[in-house]
């Protein structure tokens, strides 16, 4: 019951998120995805050494992109790496998302490299719609700063996502809702399969 | 009634004005590699707010090196014994998590070139600090509230004038703006006012009182761990790395349980932090400083560390069992510091919530865990 009203409002619990999480990653073991694309992983956060399983966070690593795909250039010198991480806030309620990218030597790309990777349909929604903004932010997990899309705005955008869907099912389809949606803003393409029940 | 409102009105007024004057003695040294003279200038001292940030004393340490400093553009930054100091936390949080005893005056280093861009994320300045803070604000609004239409709506002028009364300690100015955020006081029976829905749920609240939703209260918790057989904290070993600082930003629920007169640190942090409340802890007399409310949150403690216990015990299975149950027996809590006083654990959380905020509306919190030193673990 708790779960279906805080969905209604656009936010997520945190027992639902874990949970739709692992239902994530083993969907996507099943459906077609691009080759170019590696698993989803999660990862359990530590304090102090401790594990805990109840609290952890989805990581999708090692995703390549061709820099100036058009242009032939030498393969192996413009080979971007990204790292995308999907960590609960406790705030807001709802996922956010934490990206970096580094090219093949491992050095950090900023944030205007990082946008010359991304396809003019990302670039258009990062200008104009009011929910997806990059920040850079700590890393909750990793006391470093990662680009992350600003999540004050996601709460009304999932209520507006989820509006009609039956209760039940809005708590499975969060979560790949909100990836299909912040991924379009950071060039991630989800997979239509994650949407279709099996 | 009456009387006794005005008395907590008294103590809380009392209780800000002493949170917005507190401050740290600071002795900023300038970095040897950015001495350009012989002999190097003399370290500035000056006092640091600590409900203010280290980025908004540069424009007077700077004007201090001024003749020192190497040509070129600046990118300033701060360290304490090689640990780079993160710019967006207040002060004296910095202060009381840094410091296990505290170092009067304070010694910092100021520099001027190199900054560790991989540590800590860029700041511009004021500007920077400012939208730090009013995105905890926002943050803070929406724990709190459930939306943060407040302070998004303010007008530029109430934002830069609330901005302008933390960045000069102006209590009064501060007052005068953050009440219409009507982001407080923090209460055990609240209902979440700002939403016209939840208005007419407020309504509702004599006919079913479990209807609202619970108060959240924003705090942020850094914890941090010191030699297990610590006995004076001047022999705490310093920080070296963030990694080895957990720092972890979770609202507490407010939730009133039977049996309770009123909710502790000691229970906000156990709901917060269940690995550092072993059960060992909590049922040894001698170990817990709350013996004389034994009877009453015996129960209560049961319930909630049995099914910690089963998890921890999962997640032993999981990964090496002797490694995590030795470091789960070997963390105990043995200070926590917030506004540099060393809280008891039996003082009511609220209380502490609602005089020693700061003023983005979160609780800063400092907790010191002993930990058993086993191997050194270098490649964590």
């Amino acid at each position: 019951m708790g779960g279906s009203t805080t969905v209604r409002d656009g936010t997520l619990s945190h027992g639902d998120f874990v949970a739709s999480a692992k239902a994530l990653i083993e969907k996507w073991k099943e459906i077609d995805v691009d080759d170019a694309l590696p698993d989803w992983r999660w990862k359990p956060c530590c304090k102090m050494g401790v594990p805990s399983e109840e609290e952890g966070y989805l990581a999708l690593e090692g995703v390549y992109r061709n820099h100036g795909g058009s242009q032939v250039q030498s393969c192996s010198g413009n080979l971007h790496f990204y790292d995308y991480h999907v960590v609960y806030s406790f705030s807001y309620k709802v996922p956010v998302l934490y990206f970096q990218g580094h090219q093949s030597g491992g050095q950090l790309l900023t944030l205007d490299e990082i946008k010359e990777d991304l396809p003019s349909l990302s670039l258009k929604l990062l200008g104009e719609s009011r929910w997806t903004f990059i920040t850079r932010e700590e890393h909750p997990h990793f006391s470093r700063p990662w680009f992350t899309l600003h999540p004050c705005g996601t709460s009304d955008c999932m209520k507006l996502l989820l509006e009609g869907m039956q209760d039940k099912d809005q708590q499975v389809r969060y979560l790949p809702a909100w990836l299909t949606v912040v991924g379009q803003a950071v060039g991630l393409k989800i997979p239509l399969g994650l949407h279709c029940n099996s | 009634m009456a009387a006794q409102r005005d008395d907590e009105a008294g103590w809380s007024a009392e209780a800000a004005r002493r949170v917005w004057g507190g401050a740290v003695p600071l002795q900023v040294h300038l970095h040897d590699a950015d001495v350009t003279t012989l002999p190097p200038p003399p370290p500035f001292l000056t006092l640091g707010p600590r409900i203010g940030y280290l980025p908004l004393l540069v424009p007077i340490i700077k004007a201090h090196f001024s003749s020192t400093l190497p040509p070129g553009i600046d990118t300033v930054w701060f360290e304490y014994k090689g640990l780079p100091l993160k710019w967006y936390i207040p002060i004296g949080v910095l202060y009381d998590l840094l410091c296990a005893d505290p170092e009067r005056p304070w010694n910092l280093t100021v520099h001027f070139r190199g900054y560790p861009s991989e540590i800590l994320t860029l700041c511009d300045g004021e500007d920077s600090v400012k939208w730090s803070y009013m995105n905890s604000l926002k943050e803070a609004a929406f724990i709190i509230t459930g939306n943060s239409k407040n302070v998004m709506n303010m007008s530029q002028a109430d934002q830069g004038a609330l901005w302008q009364s933390v960045m000069k300690g102006n209590l009064d100015g501060y007052m005068n703006i953050s009440t219409r955020l009507k982001l407080g006081p923090f209460e055990e029976d609240c209902l979440v006012r700002t939403s016209s829905v939840e208005g007419q749920q407020g309504s509702d609240e004599p006919e079913s009182p479990g209807s609202g939703k619970p108060c959240r209260v924003p705090v942020r918790l850094y914890v941090r761990s010191v030699q297990e057989d610590l006995y004076d904290l001047e022999d705490a070993l310093p920080v070296g790395d963030w990694e080895s600082i957990s720092y972890i930003n979770r609202p507490f629920e407010v939730r009133r349980e039977e049996g309770r007169s009123y909710i502790t640190l000691e229970h906000a942090l156990k709901t917060l932090l269940p690995e550092f409340f072993s059960s060992k802890a909590s049922r040894i007399p001698d170990d817990s400083e709350t013996a004389p409310q034994a009877p009453d949150s015996a129960p209560n403690d049961d319930s909630d560390v049995t099914p910690r216990s089963c998890e921890k015990l999962e997640s032993s299975a999981s990964s090496s069992p002797q490694e995590a149950n030795v470091a789960n027996k070997g963390k105990i809590v043995k200070l926590v510091r917030v506004q540099g006083i060393e809280v008891d654990m039996d003082i009511p959380f609220l209380w502490v919530a609602n005089n020693l905020k700061n003023p983005e509306c979160y609780l800063h919190i400092c907790v010191y865990v002993g930990t058993r030193k086993r191997e050194p673990k270098d490649g964590r």
